[in-house]
């Protein structure tokens, strides 16, 4: 067998987990490693500007991918700049594996320098996280972070690595381990065949059902059988924001996103339906609005990977704990034996009320002669790159118009953060996807506010040849926050302004891009066009939007799925 | 409602505040906690006392069992159970004092462990309602120091909580 430092070994067990690509940021506690990574060339590492960003980028790359994402940073302060990104990638469940370099054993508990316990910081918002007490540990330790980052309900998984336990010149034997068991952690691999069959009863029963697909679906990747078993049921879709793609827009069964902002036709119809199968999603606040008149008529199926997301928030009639993927497998196989048939004069009847709801309001908002609005910025870009496009957001009203107005006929291309809402992912997850993905258009849609969050990134993108597209939509303001200003508190717009923006342009100039400012609503189209052509550059593209567009539709606080604000000045 | 939750967790430095942390970071009470590791030197037992909505109890013991480091656990309040708590309590005692603080003692079956001239430490077990009766009985005048380990249960009969 061969010897190894900790140091190298650590990287050897990268190699052998196959992993292409990390991304971090050296200091003191890391330099064993870092010197480790230096003497091969298999695993890639790329240096961010702040490690906040190294996070997101390993999120994007995750999302994008549906593996694993790696992070590599020193202890003390590149340790707890990672905890916004760690939080992140906990509230949507991707797999992530974080590696903190430590203080030396000895001196933890000393206050020693750029000791923070990563340990305790980082509990809350971990799937898990593990020290490494002694060298020989590292290739199971590593193996066990992979594996419970990425199995059962995916998450971020901190290992904390004390500076001794990479040192250069004490060499323990390598093997890394096939198989992790670990008899405290077993993951559900299929659902509970008795529940199953009641599912597909009831489903075959109903008279005004929904299908809620969450992220969970595409987590599991389940797109295909979800795909499969609604189209054979002929049942009306939403999905939520987590979810979007998992169930492709542009198809007649999917009446579009849910909840807070979602469409009118979904919110209506799941307030109506009498049974709703939800998949893999999981009855959040900006989904049921008020729980106590959440779906008054509706039975409730719930299949999820994780128990405790069932029963969390809404009560379900009938729970299903298991991997989606092979939960629908086996409801597909059952719808197909089964002698019931959907009751096909209930599901027309339905289906008419449901095209009632969408011709009603569907997705519109008011243009303008001459300001550009947001949405129809969203639009063209849908438009321009086929729908083909990666998309990343960053957290405010753009966010919410490009997953408006943006069809994703695709899982795992519409990429933004759900739970936590962190302005300042946009950027770094575009180009953790754009890495990997270098011949497919990734856009980063976002806000002038959140942008500045994680600007510092344009220099990464200049190291490393990242040419993402950005697109601002500048609306000089923190324009949800004074959405909910003009709602809740009579226009008063504390601290939602941008008083002075930076010029877009030069900044994008002065790392090394090209800016492009649109102003007039008659430049727009070619302008994109051209800004699309420029394949192998990165575009600050700074869009003057309408400073007072809301979002609509919008549910009223407190309300049920159906109370909701249309525009302005309609309320339903 | 009152529950005790019995729980078998990997017995690994930072296991026990993953466990204090949930119940914090959730927003769930927790009344008495006790933990020791088992005859399996890699397990320790946690006993959990909480209330809460059945509801909340379905809650906490889901993410327990979500917890990596949890291997097993148990409800002991939905079946038959055993519940024990020791104290520890000292008590003034002088002149007739004495021979009444005695008799108290023995009819809750405790014992007087240590005796000064004018403190009577004093062992005593129990389910927390007999030690709460204690205090009572022999009034909390008297009481100079009270030490509870928390609550420890097990199920009555066959039924046992192992890997
Ligand atoms: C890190 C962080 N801080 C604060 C917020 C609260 N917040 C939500 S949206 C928003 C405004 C975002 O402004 P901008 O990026 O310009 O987007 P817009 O809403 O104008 O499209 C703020 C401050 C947040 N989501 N994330
Ligand atoms: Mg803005």
């Amino acid at each position: 067998m061969e010897l190894l430092s900790g140091a190298d070994m650590l990287i050897r067990s990268l190699q052998d987990e196959g992993i292409e690509y990390i991304y971090g940021y050296p200091g003191g506690a890391a330099l064993h490693i870092y010197d480790a990574l230096f003497r091969q060339d298999k695993v890639k590492h790329i240096l961010v500007r702040h490690e906040q960003a190294a996070v997101h980028m390993a999120d994007g790359y995750a999302r994008a991918t549906g593996k694993p994402g790696t992070v590599l940073v020193t202890s003390g302060p590149g340790a707890t700049n990672t905890i916004t990104g760690i939080a992140t990638a906990f509230m949507d469940s991707i797999p992530m594996v974080v590696l903190c370099g430590q203080v030396a054993s000895h001196l933890i508990g000393e206050d020693a320098f750029q000791e923070t316990d990563m340990i305790g910081v980082s509990r809350p918002v971990v799937k898990h996280n593990l020290s490494v007490r002694h060298p020989e540990e590292i290739p199971e330790v590593i193996r066990k972070a992979y594996y419970i980052a990425a199995t059962g309900r995916p998450g971020p998984v901190v290992v904390d690595i004390p500076k001794d336990m990479t040192t250069p010149n004490e060499r323990y034997e390598y093997s890394y381990p096939k198989k992790v068991k670990l008899r405290s952690y077993n993951p559900a691999i299929r659902g509970h065949a008795g529940q199953i069959k009641k599912a597909v009863d009831m489903l075959l029963a109903a008279k005004r059902p929904v299908i809620y697909a969450g992220g969970g679906v595409i987590l599991g990747k389940a797109s295909n059988q979800l795909t499969e078993l609604t189209r054979m049921l002929g049942y009306p879709l939403t999905n939520t924001l987590m979810g979007i793609g998992c169930y492709p827009a542009s198809d007649k069964q999917h009446l579009g996103w849910l909840g807070m902002h979602g469409t009118y036709e979904a919110n209506m119809a799941m307030h109506h339906s009498d049974l709703i199968l939800a998949v893999g999603a999981r009855f959040d606040d900006r989904v049921t609005n008020a729980t106590e008149k959440f779906c008054p008529g509706a039975r409730i199926i719930h299949i999820d990977i994780d128990p405790a997301s069932i029963s969390k928030t809404v009560e379900a009639d009938v729970p299903i704990v298991g991997p989606v993927d092979a939960v629908l497998k086996e409801m597909l196989a059952l719808v197909k034996e089964s002698k019931d048939k959907p009751d096909a004069s209930a599901l027309a009847s339905w289906w008419k009320q449901i095209e009632e709801w969408r011709a009603f309001h569907g997705m519109r908002y008011e243009t303008s002669p001459d300001v550009i609005k947001p949405q129809e910025v969203i639009e063209l870009l849908c438009k321009l790159t086929n729908g083909e496009a990666f998309v990343t957001s960053d957290v405010g009203q753009h966010q919410m118009f490009a997953a408006q107005y943006y069809k994703f006929d695709k899982p795992n291309r519409w990429i933004n953060s759900g739970g936590l809402g962190t302005m300042g992912f946009g950027l770094p997850a575009a180009m953790g996807v754009k890495l990997t993905h270098p011949d497919d258009e990734v856009l980063c849609i976002t806000g002038e506010g959140s942008i500045q969050m994680n600007i510092q990134e344009l220099s990464t993108c200049k190291q490393y040849n990242l040419p993402v597209k950005i697109i601002n939509l500048n609306n000089q303001a923190l324009g949800m926050v004074k959405q909910w200003q003009d709602m809740n508190y009579e226009s008063r717009h504390s601290q939602s302004y941008m008083e002075s923006l930076p010029d877009f342009i030069a900044l994008a100039e002065a790392y090394g891009h090209v800016g492009v400012r649109i102003e007039k609503k008659e430049d727009l189209e070619t302008k994109l066009k051209e800004v699309l052509a420029m394949k192998d550059k990165l575009v600050f593209v700074d869009i003057y939007v309408d400073r007072f567009e809301h979002v609509y539709p919008m549910q009223v606080a407190r309300g049920s799925m159906k109370d909701m604000w249309l525009s302005k000045t309609e309320r339903v | 409602m009152r529950r005790i939750i019995s729980v078998l967790l990997e017995n690994e430095p930072g296991a026990l505040s993953r466990v204090v942390g949930l119940f914090s970071q959730r927003n769930y009470n927790i009344e008495t906690l006790t933990v020791a590791p088992t005859e399996d030197e890699t397990l320790s037992r946690l006993t959990v006392t909480t209330t809460g909505s059945d509801k909340v109890i379905e809650q906490i013991t889901k993410q327990l069992n979500k917890l990596i480091e949890v291997v097993k656990l148990v409800d002991l309040t939905e079946g038959s159970h055993i519940e024990r708590e020791l104290m520890l309590v000292k008590l003034k005692a002088t002149g007739s004092q004495r021979a009444e603080i005695k008799r108290t003692v023995d009819i809750f079956r405790g014992q007087i462990v240590d005796v000064t001239s004018s403190v009577y430490t004093v062992q005593l077990a129990g389910d927390s309602e007999k030690l709460d009766g204690f205090i009572q009985a022999v009034g909390t005048a008297g009481v100079l120091e009270v030490v509870r380990t928390g609550v420890s249960g097990i199920a009555r009969g066959e039924k046992v909580l192992s890997l």
